[in-house]
């Protein structure tokens, strides 16, 4: 399959690729990984006249904490964040979605800042970053704001990114003591998208109850989830079965999934219902250092 | 567009357009047909090769974004009209039966096996999982990925 005709560029810094992307406008499409990209635009389900391939600029992958925070250069491959023994020992939530996306090959290539960019409700790391109360930095010839994850997915394959700015940096907040997070998949087979997955991360109270607590769902609806009701009947509570029962219920009932070749909207739902409470127990397990 | 790049060691420079991927100018430029192309949508893994030592799906690249990069293909794992360890492997323990995957089987095996010398079969399984093969059942490729190690390890070539 061949794609449509376009222009190339390779811009070796930030400032060169935003005045590209200012003056392109809708025209161009930044390439980052270009597993999700480059199959859609061979299927022909984008044609887009410019294509700004920003893997020339310099500093744009790595992981670092500092001040606070995790910080995830948008370039960052999936293997790179799958293979740092930074993110497996301090960020399971993190390790585990990286292993789980599209499959090894590919994520050689993947890049976090793209699977967040493209907007696909299917993809891992939205829900990942929504569960971690994450933010997305992008720069423009206007300059670099910081826009939260609960803003940024607008709708399907829609992000708050705007034509001219490009995402340049992912940054997690660094666990306070007593935290766990996981990622629970069910895929059909590797390579393929989820049918659901859920991400938990929680913190507990000196006392044992919830502190803090986001519950995210992949490919449940238009837009990846923030499962809200169900964070919020947790918060302050004993995370026994029976709280983490009631809460997995409610996160089925924010999920809201078309049925396809993966499944009836009744069945996907209760998927969601049994992840969630696979994905707290698991959570739960770690932040009491049993994980 | 002109781009310059590296394959198996020797250096090539072509004009291409921006849109031709780079499996069709390892085939078709370069006539290196080792590297096949199967489901052209990412998923099986028949055409993957290595970019700056790291396996990718070359049916998923465009061959622009190659220029000044070293690339590894099927062909330059033999040396001096002698198989790789890894290829003999493949022979020895039947890791093929119709051979349409073998060249992408191969190279992720290469990459994978300087990462992790000594695998389990479960890391091999996992490794492998970007690569169908719909011959096998992947039970004979295993074995040969795991004799392979246990070749090398003992430095045989």
């Amino acid at each position: 399959m061949i794609p449509a005709a376009f222009e190339y560029h390779a811009p070796t810094s930030l400032g060169e690729a935003t005045a590209l992307l200012a003056r392109l406008g809708e025209d161009a499409k930044v390439l980052s990984g270009g597993q999700s990209l480059i199959p859609m635009m061979k299927l022909r389900l984008a044609s887009p006249p410019h294509v700004v391939d920003i893997n020339g600029i310099a500093g744009l992958a790595g992981l670092r904490e500092a001040d606070g925070f995790l910080r995830i250069g948008a370039l960052t491959r999936e293997s790179d964040l799958e293979e740092s023994a930074l993110i497996r020992t301090r960020y399971p939530l993190l390790h585990e979605t990286s292993k789980v996306i599209a499959d090894p090959i590919v994520r050689n290539l993947a890049t976090v800042g793209g699977n967040l960019a493209h907007g696909d409700p299917a993809n891992d790391h939205p829900a990942t970053m929504l569960a971690l109360g994450a933010e997305v930095v992008a720069t423009s010839p206007r300059g670099e704001r910081t826009i939260p994850i609960g803003a940024f997915f607008t709708g399907p394959f829609a992000t708050a990114l705007r034509p001219d700015e490009i995402l340049i940096e992912v940054r997690v907040p660094v666990p306070a003591a007593r935290s766990g997070g996981a990622y629970v998949k069910l895929e059909r087979k590797v390579g393929d998208f989820a049918t659901a997955a859920v991400a938990v991360q929680l913190t507990l109270s000196a006392a044992g109850t919830c502190e803090q607590v986001g519950i995210g769902l992949t490919n449940v609806g238009l837009t990846p989830i923030k499962a809200t009701a169900a964070e919020a009947a947790l918060k302050g509570k004993r995370l026994d079965d029976a709280a983490m029962a009631q809460a997995a219920k409610l996160a089925a009932e924010a999920s809201d999934p078309s049925a396809d070749l993966r499944g009836s909207v009744e069945y996907k739902r209760d998927l969601v219902r049994v992840l969630t409470g696979r994905a707290l127990r698991r959570a739960l397990a770690r932040a009491e250092g049993k994980g | 567009m002109r781009v310059q790049l590296s394959v198996n060691g020797e250096k090539h420079e072509a004009d291409v357009e921006p849109r031709l991927l780079l499996v069709h100018l390892l085939r078709e430029d370069l006539r290196l047909t080792g590297t096949h192309i199967g489901c052209d949508t990412s998923h099986c893994g028949a055409c993957t090769i290595l970019m700056d030592g790291r396996p990718v799906k070359s049916c998923t690249v465009f061959a622009v974004q190659a220029n000044g990069k070293q690339l590894m293909t099927v062909e330059g794992l033999e040396q001096d009209g002698k198989l790789h360890p890894l290829q003999a492997s493949f022979m020895s323990e039947h890791g093929l039966q119709c051979g349409y995957c073998t060249p992408g089987m191969l190279m992720t095996g290469y990459a994978f096996l300087q990462k992790n010398p000594r695998p389990s079969e479960d890391e091999v399984r996992m490794a492998i999982s970007g690569n169908l093969c719909r011959c096998t059942g992947y039970v004979n490729i295993v074995k040969a990925v795991q004799h392979a190690a246990a070749t090398i390890s003992q430095g045989g070539a």
